[in-house]
């Protein structure tokens, strides 16, 4: 069995409310029960409660894969890109120091390394992975290239990004702004981490919330 | 950018279904890139052993099946002549020489007699059951070489280690985990004599 071709992901950071209903069913999954995948991520906590779910981006230049030394990490045909296989995985831990997107981690205590599959259990008999199914705001959505352009019209799907020389295509898409994907051909992460980007086109003003208020 | 209406779609299951081995190697290339960018006939050899996809990393070519086969075939055929010419040169091996044991006299009847033979450290063990019976075993267990006793009252032969025994008048296994008889050391009787002449190694 394989993931439906038509069907595809898309994780849209700025609905993301920070509610953890992902966090929560996808521990729920058959393919790691007990155990959530999934990381929800605070952007910058001290001046913002924004979160944004983390789930693997399914490359479709695994570096997890090029970089484990026990051929552990494997691609399914639909380009689902799997855990470690049990009998192979080393937890040498160089998968986690590798995938810019900080997917995988290595569980000590049973030496293995698990990541998000995209519920691989469901998705390759056709329904949506755990965390799409719960996420009130559907800022994880599953579903059709019709369905997200008809559902978020001022919303443009990227799966190119840009970690300093790597640049890396995905099957997992991300929502970007419509004007912002018109105007770079991939989205350039490391250059996001720096604060005063020259180039970054979108700056979102915060209110510091520890400013003194002045009262009247 | 890639608007949602052309959104790449990952490869259908008719596209992967190879008609020859080329044909799947390329048909990969559209999946897992490799960093460099270059196509799959440019990549070090290493990465056809150690393919990162499912239907590489599963695909066995017939031919490769094939030879497996036959290959293993041939390694069980060869085993089992081998077996046969270790068998056929253990019977044909020069003759043991013959070892004093003791005289009849210094053994009374249910009495045993430690011994080694035919090299020195092959511990035997040397039972009168009778005023004519005489037998002897080596003590190695057959189950995992533990020493094994004799206990003439009982007619066995005790390896304490798993609880084996053996009877003491054939020296087959009669109980626990010891998988042959023991070897048989032939006697000969000279006079008024005992000699060891020979071992007789049974598999059943």
């Amino acid at each position: 069995m394989a993931k439906p071709g038509h069907l595809h992901f898309f994780i849209d950071p700025s609905r993301c409310i920070g509610c953890q209903a992902c966090v929560q069913a996808c521990s729920e999954c058959d393919t790691h029960r007990g155990e959530s995948m999934i990381h929800l991520d605070f952007i910058d906590r001290a001046s913002s409660i924004q979160t944004v779910p983390v789930v693997c981006m399914h490359c479709d230049q695994p570096t997890c894969a090029e970089v484990c030394p026990a051929d552990a990490i494997k691609r399914a045909a639909d380009g689902v890109v799997q855990s470690a296989l049990q009998p192979r995985c080393i937890a040498c831990g160089n998968c986690v120091s590798a995938c810019p997107f900080g997917v995988p981690e290595v569980y000590e205590d049973r030496k293995i390394m698990m990541k998000c599959d995209m519920c691989y259990d469901r998705t390759s008999i056709g329904r949506k992975p755990m965390c799409a199914t719960v996420c009130p705001s559907q800022a994880l959505f599953y579903g059709t290239g019709d369905e997200i352009e008809r559902l978020r019209p001022h919303s443009a799907p990227i799966n190119r990004f840009q970690f300093g020389q790597q640049t890396i295509t995905t099957r997992v898409f991300v929502m970007t702004p419509k004007g912002l994907a018109g105007l770079t051909p991939h989205l350039d992460v490391t250059a996001a981490m720096d604060d005063d980007a020259p180039a970054r086109p979108l700056t979102l003003k915060m209110a510091d919330p520890f400013d003194e208020v002045e009262l009247a | 950018m890639t608007p949602p209406d052309q959104v790449p779609k990952p490869p259908s299951p008719q596209a992967l279904e190879p008609s020859s081995a080329q044909d799947l190697r390329t048909s990969i290339d559209t999946l897992s890139q490799p960093p460099d960018g270059r196509p799959a006939h440019q990549q070090p050899a290493w990465r056809q052993d150690f393919p990162i996809d499912w239907p590489q990393d599963q695909y066995i070519e017939r031919r490769d099946f094939v030879k497996f086969l036959t290959l293993t075939s041939l390694a069980f055929t060869v085993g089992q002549f081998w077996i046969a010419g270790q068998s056929w040169l253990r019977q044909r091996g020069p003759a043991l020489p013959a070892l004093r044991i003791a005289a009849t006299s210094e053994i009374a009847v249910g009495a045993t007699i430690v011994f080694n033979y035919p090299e020195e450290h092959d511990a035997c063990v040397l039972v009168r059951l009778s005023a004519d019976e005489f037998v002897a075993y080596s003590q190695k267990c057959t189950h995992l070489s533990c020493a094994v006793i004799p206990k003439p009252d009982e007619g066995v032969l005790h390896c304490p280690c798993h609880e084996g025994y053996f009877d003491l008048r054939s020296g087959r296994q009669i109980a626990g985990p010891p998988p042959r008889p023991l070897p048989k050391i032939v006697l000969e009787r000279r006079g008024d004599e005992i000699y060891a002449v020979g071992v007789e190694v049974r598999t059943a």
